[in-house]
């Protein structure tokens, strides 16, 4: 990379220069944001959305604003939607293809940027297909028949007897008009309609058929396919250090030996917040730490402690949430209860992170690896005291990010860097040690289940509690931007509130799919945030998931029955019982059959969010008594995510979600004092290497042609941590109840 | 001045001689395949081969690689001719997020170059120093397996021609 | 290589040939019983059993890479040939499930199993003789509820005459001093728990006293130092090289944690001594260190003044000073291209070594480790050639082995400066070959630390499956 791509949005525009459409921008005073998976709490919703239109339609419903079309006939998308892994890229483009009837290698994507895509809010919650993809879907269906209506005119035929294929619109007499000759000014600027003619899914080519993404080879042959790998000329190297305890506040510093060193070019101070550009990366390194090594901070202790988590989670004041309260009397019979715990966790992304800001004539650009182009641009704004309109975020891939990790709060120090350095590119990149310490972990949490079964086990009455933070504090405000806590004039974190929505934050899939008569469900909402805490992938549904998951497996064994029978009997959603059946015969489960010796099997499920993808996981895992190790031996995932876009995707996330939920449920937590967080490398917080890996891990995706798409990038980590407990439980003969599940409580519980 | 062989290309680096490889080969060199993980050699984001060995960049200052080939991601294949380990994890779609992927494609390499029959458990002690965080690892102990068969008939057709 | 010089010993005895020999050597089998059932033994004394047999390492010997705990099978490699560990699980036809606790206790005592045969001395009888009958019935106890595995060790791989036990007879009448521990009176009780487990079941002296050339401890150089699977057992008695003298607390602190905020982190053959010690009571490796702390006696006014002057050098690097994560991290001295050791150093160990951060995540501060003083660089070979394998799943320091990138010339550079640098101690005779000799092998390198890739046993009392 050597110039920085030319930011002008006319330039564009312009493309290939035949073709000038004009970009539907919504007015600057409807920017506030929304998402149509909406896990806000912090933000307004959007003013006058349109509720009919389908997807993210709804929030940008001009049909320019998803595709474009050029006069060669090359197409491009735009998708609020950021690519974080989760191969959306690829996804978004098979649908357009489908619908547009253009060649797949004919179009190519624009990713979220403040300047050029439709705002979708936050790429999260496994709504970039649901919704970008439903939006892209129903735009390319519309335009597909726009351009079917245009060439009609032009031939003077009815628009029935024309066709649209391979990027062309064709006659029944042979000639084709290609879409480059027929689009014009202005043509796609017009509103979408609430209904698109969409093709069945018995003609699809495109949809439905394993692809190969299309970053991939770029990203193993060394291509520039990260912002961490963006190297526009004249850039710096900028480095922060950061207090060594939240509560901490600098006192002196000491920057002269930074300043001496060779290629730095300015140390930033503001309050707390300390910074360093140099010409070299490791020149901005070794200058952080003698700034680190010359800086004095008062402590104070801020943190609870750590041994006693859940009685201090349990015992911080709450407001109550009713997630659902379904309460009918019940007959007296047998009560069954069970508490949870599980500490605070991290994304602990593997590249940590990293932006590049550039200050150009008063516009601060942004190149972030954030979930949103557009929150982040409000409040980085809001942070430099600009408006709006003087600063773009234009969204760069990063490391996987499964969530709220710190790239919002490093596309902050970028910005703050670049205003030291006018007219030059400032890359910055967090260390290890800061990601560890400073990205806004996972809550730690205590749910509580109780249970009333009749004389047959049955759940007659569910009883429901969580303890949590909030799992969002996602910008939102400049205060919810790392750095600008540091600041002179300091910003504070918005306030939490507690929302009770359907999609669910901490209290996400707290309510069971299951059949219960009876049921109440409650989230004790913790405002206070004794450490940082936000969105981790699933948010409160890995513990919920992992809590009732766990519990339905000590009702099973009361009532004496099988795991999956004793499920299925509480299931009547039919695609719910569709993914259990399958999972447990692709398995080869067997009611009451044992294991062999130290040998486990577990069984899981969940309906995402209640709303998402069906998923329902079995494993068999081995347990070494002595030393409490576990391994996983082999897993089945059954899917049931709807309309499928693209097979090999999905069963990449599934496979994913499962590895990643069993780091979590064997491995991880925060560690810290009374005033720092101590878990700050992978020495410390340890994570799965390939040791633990299953021999294999299989995923069925039943197909369900024609149904909606059903989110399911995060739809495995509930089921696959449930099932690996219960495992583990049948394994060992005793449950553990507090994450993660590691050695030491093994050995104890097996009593070796 | 230091003179470090990169991918089989001699280049006179000017950096301080306790600069890690890693920020030369992206900074100097603007090959982007190493990636920053943690500069402390707990990860294996960084990882390249130096005479065929599996070595972290990030603790590995330039001073001693002095007359060492040092062989990089981008040394094992371009996007237009991919080679097999390139070709085998694009044939798996081995990569989610994709970041830790390079760093396990160069651990792998060091060991196939060495028993491209590698078996599972082989494979698995020998990456256990690199890690992943999408949960990507069974493609890419598929992919692993899949470069080690197409390096044995990529040799075999060679023999053959040869 | 002990082992190596046990069996020169049993050929020097072969060749003396001592009359009345045979009847000394002969020792009558013990009738075997039915296997015992786990329920007739108390609770209480199975627990006991175990701790003793944590304090006796039982499990890191007789149990192979991979194998089924107490199962046996492990192998000691020589040039001569290989001994293998025999399984210890109450199995009646390939354990000792046959063995009535007279038998085990006579094996603990005499070195003798049930059949009458002599045990080779790798199994450490000449320290295990000291073992109270009563903590020995809890042993007995302990084994006799282990499962029963099914596994026959394999058979030695000795050449004649080596591979008669009868052999090892004379040896034990040259160096062999049966009895239970004698309590020294003038001592106090917990001096006395502590020497009567270090030099029992704990057996420190076997790796931590030198031997002879017939592969007997020194008897005049108790604790003086010695070696074990490639590793320096370093000096634990008054010539200990600690450059932070050693005292009951820290040492107490060291073998039940593995680590010490002073000292460092145990690695090689004594990481799974103190993960065994974590599991004792705590009085347990208290005593032991009160004992081995006692042996080491008072530090010299020299050894005082150094320990001082060296904690009090910058104090931001202090060990245990909690240093900020950003700076957990610290600017490496600068590199002088005439000094190729000190360059390395700086560029490559500095980085954690200098940091601040505290033991046992962050490096120790090599001017406060005993591996900078002693009398070979093996350990630190060790070290920097495969480093610190991350344990699976579990907190531990990690540290990356440079095999790949420090030739032979330059680990001596690097093992030359660090020697002058960090120890008052002269060079090291040709750190060059002896890196050459752990890379190519020639040392039996314990299993803990062998080449990139293995993973580090979180819990390394048994040798863990690489599964």
């Amino acid at each position: 990379m050597g110039a920085l791509p030319d930011i002008s949005r006319r330039s564009v525009l312009l493309g290939s220069g035949a073709l000038v459409l004009s970009f539907s921008l919504r007015p600057a005073g409807a920017q506030t944001i929304t998402s149509p998976g909406d896990e806000t709490q912090n933000f307004q919703a959007i003013a006058e959305p349109a509720p009919e239109l389908p997807g993210s339609l709804k929030t940008n419903p001009n049909l320019d604003s998803w595709i474009r079309i050029d006069a060669t006939g090359k197409g491009t998308i735009f998708t609020g939607k950021a690519e974080l892994g989760q191969g959306i890229k690829t996804a978004v483009l098979q649908v357009a293809a489908e619908e547009l009837e253009m060649p797949f290698e004919q179009l190519s994507l624009v990713g979220p940027d403040t300047s050029e895509s439709p705002n979708e809010g936050y790429t999260a919650g496994s709504h970039s297909v649901q919704d970008s993809g439903t939006a892209i879907r129903n735009a390319a269906a519309q335009v597909r028949d726009i351009l079917i209506a245009q060439a009609a005119q032009r031939l003077s035929l009815p628009a029935e007897q024309l066709k649209a294929e391979a990027g062309a619109v064709v006659a029944p007499d042979g000639r084709r008009l290609g879409y480059g000759e027929l689009v014009a000014a202005d043509l796609l600027h017009v509103e979408a309609q609430p209904t698109s003619r969409l093709k069945p899914s018995a003609a699809f080519r495109e949809m439905g058929k394993p692809r190969q993404r299309i970053d991939i080879p770029g990203k193993v042959t060394g291509g520039a396919a990260y912002v961490q790998d963006m190297r526009p000329d004249g850039m710096l190297h900028g480095r922060v250090v950061r207090p060594p305890s939240p509560g901490a506040r600098l006192r002196k510093l000491d920057t002269a030996p930074a300043e001496a060193l060779p290629g730095v070019v300015k140390v930033v101070r503001n309050g707390s917040f300390v910074g360093v550009l140099a010409e070299k990366e490791w020149q901005a390194i070794k200058a952080m730490r003698l700034l680190a090594a010359g800086a004095e901070w008062e402590e104070r202790p801020t943190l609870p402690k750590a041994a006693e988590l859940p009685a201090v989670l349990m015992a911080m004041p709450h407001e109550d949430g009713i997630v659902a309260d379904d309460r009918k009397p019940v007959a007296g019979g047998k009560t069954h209860e069970a508490t949870f715990t599980r500490p605070y966790q991290i994304h602990g992304s593997i590249g940590p992170s990293c932006a590049l800001a550039h200050l150009d004539n008063g516009t601060t650009t942004v190149w972030t690896h954030t979930q949103g182009v557009y929150p982040d641009q409000k409040a980085i704004a809001e942070m430099l005291g600009v408006p709006v309109t003087q600063v773009r975020c234009i969204h760069a891939e990063g490391s996987g990010c499964y969530g709220h990790n710190g790239a919002d709060d490093a596309a902050a120090d970028a910005a703050l860097l670049a205003q030291a350095a006018p007219g030059r590119p400032v890359r910055l990149q967090w260390m290890r040690e800061q990601e560890h310490a400073w990205e806004p972990f996972s809550p730690g949490m205590v749910t509580k289940a109780r249970a009333t079964v009749d004389d047959k086990g049955t759940v007659v009455d569910w009883n429901y509690e969580l303890w949590s933070n909030s799992h969002n504090s996602r910008p939102g405000s400049a205060g919810n931007l790392l750095p600008a806590q540091w600041l002179e004039n300091a910003f504070q974190p918005d306030a939490p509130k507690l929302q009770i929505t359907k999609e669910g934050n901490g209290d996400r899939n707290s309510n069971p799919l299951y059949a219960f008569p009876s049921r109440h469900v409650v989230w004790h909402f913790l405002p206070e945030m004794p450490l940082r805490v936000s969105a981790l992938r699933g948010l409160g549904a890995y513990m919920n998931v992992f809590s009732i998951e766990n519990f339905m497996d000590d009702l099973a064994v009361a009532a004496k029955a099988d795991p999956v029978e004793y499920r299925l009997r509480h299931l009547q959603d039919p695609r719910a019982r569709d993914v259990v059946t399958k999972a447990a015969e692709r398995f080869g489960w067997k009611a009451g059959q044992a294991a062999p010796e130290n040998h486990g099997y577990g069984f899981a499920f969940a309906r995402y969010k209640n709303l998402a993808a069906y998923c329902a996981v079995a494993m068999e895992v081995m347990v070494e008594p002595e030393t409490g190790r576990v391994r996983m031996l082999r897993a089945n995932a059954a899917v049931d995510a709807g309309e499928i876009v693209n097979p090999n995707g999905i069963a990449n996330q599934v496979q994913g979600g499962i590895i990643q939920a069993a780091s979590w449920t064997l491995y991880e937590g925060v560690s810290f004092d009374d005033t720092r967080v101590t878990s700050v490398d992978w020495s410390t917080y340890p994570i799965l290497r390939f040791d633990t890996l299953p021999d294999r891990v299989d995923v069925d995706i039943i197909p369900r042609p024609d149904q909606p798409f059903l989110g399911a990038g995060e739809c495995s980590q509930g089921p696959g941590g449930a099932a690996l407990a219960n495992a583990i439980t049948q394994a060992i003969g005793r449950r553990i109840y507090d994450l993660p599940l590691s050695r030491d409580k093994i050995r104890a519980a097996t009593g070796a | 001045m230091v003179t470090l062989s990169v991918n089989g290309q001699s280049h006179a680096i000017d950096a301080e001689p306790d600069t890690p490889l890693l920020y030369v080969l992206r900074d100097d060199l603007k090959l982007h395949g190493a990636k920053y993980g943690c500069g402390l050699g707990q990860c294996g984001s960084c990882t390249v081969l130096v005479d065929g060995e599996a070595v972290l960049s990030c603790v590995t200052p330039i001073l001693l690689l002095e007359g060492r080939q040092i062989t990089t991601v981008e040394g094992l294949g371009t996007i237009e001719a991919p080679g097999p380990m390139q070709q085998a994890f694009i044939e798996e779609q081995a990569a989610q997020c994709g970041y830790c992927i390079p760093g396990m494609m160069m651990r792998a390499q060091a060991l196939l170059q060495k028993d491209p029959s590698a078996s599972d458990d082989a494979i698995r002690a020998h990456m256990e120093p690199n890690l992943c965080r999408c949960g990507t690892h069974m493609r890419i102990m598929a992919a692993i397996k899949r470069a080690g068969a197409l390096m044995q008939t990529a040799s075999t057709s060679t023999e053959r021609a040869g | 290589m002990k082992l190596v010089r046990v069996l020169l010993a049993l050929v020097a005895v072969l060749l003396i040939g001592l009359g009345g020999f045979v009847a000394y050597a002969w020792q009558p089998t013990i009738d075997p019983i039915e296997p015992s059932q786990a329920a007739s033994f108390d609770p209480a004394l199975v627990k006991r059993g175990a701790e003793l047999a944590a304090i006796g390492n039982c499990a890191v010997c007789h149990t192979a890479p991979g194998g089924a705990i107490l199962a046996g099978g492990l192998a000691l490699p020589t040039p001569f040939g290989t001994i293998y560990a025999t399984n210890i699980t109450p199995d009646p036809d390939t354990g000792i499930g046959r063995w009535s606790e007279a038998a085990f206790t006579r094996a603990m005592r005499k070195g003798v199993d049930r059949e009458g045969n002599h045990l080779y001395p790798a199994f450490p009888f000449d320290h295990f003789t000291h073992v109270t009958d009563t903590d020995n019935k809890a042993l007995y106890a302990f084994l006799m509820t282990r499962k029963p595995i099914a596994a026959e060790a394999p058979a030695n791989d000795l050449p004649f005459p080596l591979n008669i036990r009868m052999a090892v007879a004379g040896w034990k009448l040259l160096f062999f001093r049966e009895g239970v521990y004698q309590p020294d009176t003038s001592k106090d009780e917990i001096w006395n728990r502590g020497a009567y487990l270090a030099e029992g079941l704990g057996h420190c002296g076997a790796c931590h006293t030198p031997r002879n050339s017939l592969g007997a401890e020194k008897r005049g150089e108790h604790f003086a130092g010695g070696e074990a699977e490639g590793w320096s057992a370093y000096p634990i008695n008054a010539a200990s090289l600690a450059p932070i003298p050693w005292t009951v607390d820290s040492l107490t602190h060291y073998l039940r944690d593995g680590w010490e905020d002073v000292h460092g982190v145990a690695r090689g053959p004594m990481a799974p001594v103190t993960a065994n010690l974590g599991a004792v009571p705590q009085e347990d490796a208290r005593a032991i260190a009160t004992y081995v702390a006692s042996v080491m006696g008072e530090p010299s006014p020299e050894r005082k003044a150094r320990a001082e002057r060296l904690m009090a050098e910058p104090a931001t690097h202090r060990p245990g000073a909690v240093v900020q994560t950003a700076g957990s991290q610290t600017v490496p001295v600068s590199a002088t291209p005439e000094n190729a050791g000190a360059a390395i150093y700086a560029a490559a160990c500095s980085t954690c070594h200098d940091a601040g951060r505290p033991v046992p995540y962050g490096g120790l501060p090599l001017r406060l480790s005993t591996a900078m003083y002693g009398d070979t660089p093996a350990n630190p070979i060790n070290v920097i050639l495969y480093g610190l394998p991350a344990p699976e799943g579990e907190k531990g320091p990690i540290m990356p082995g440079f095999a790949g990138v420090l030739d032979d010339d330059k680990m001596a550079a690097l093992l030359a400066y660090m020697r002058s640098t960090f120890s008052d101690r002269p060079a090291w005779p040709d750190p060059r070959k002896l890196t050459a000799d752990i890379r190519a092998g020639h040392e039996a390198t314990d299993i803990r630390s062998l080449p990139t890739g293995s993973n580090a046993p979180a819990n390394p009392s048994k040798r863990e499956t690489a599964w």
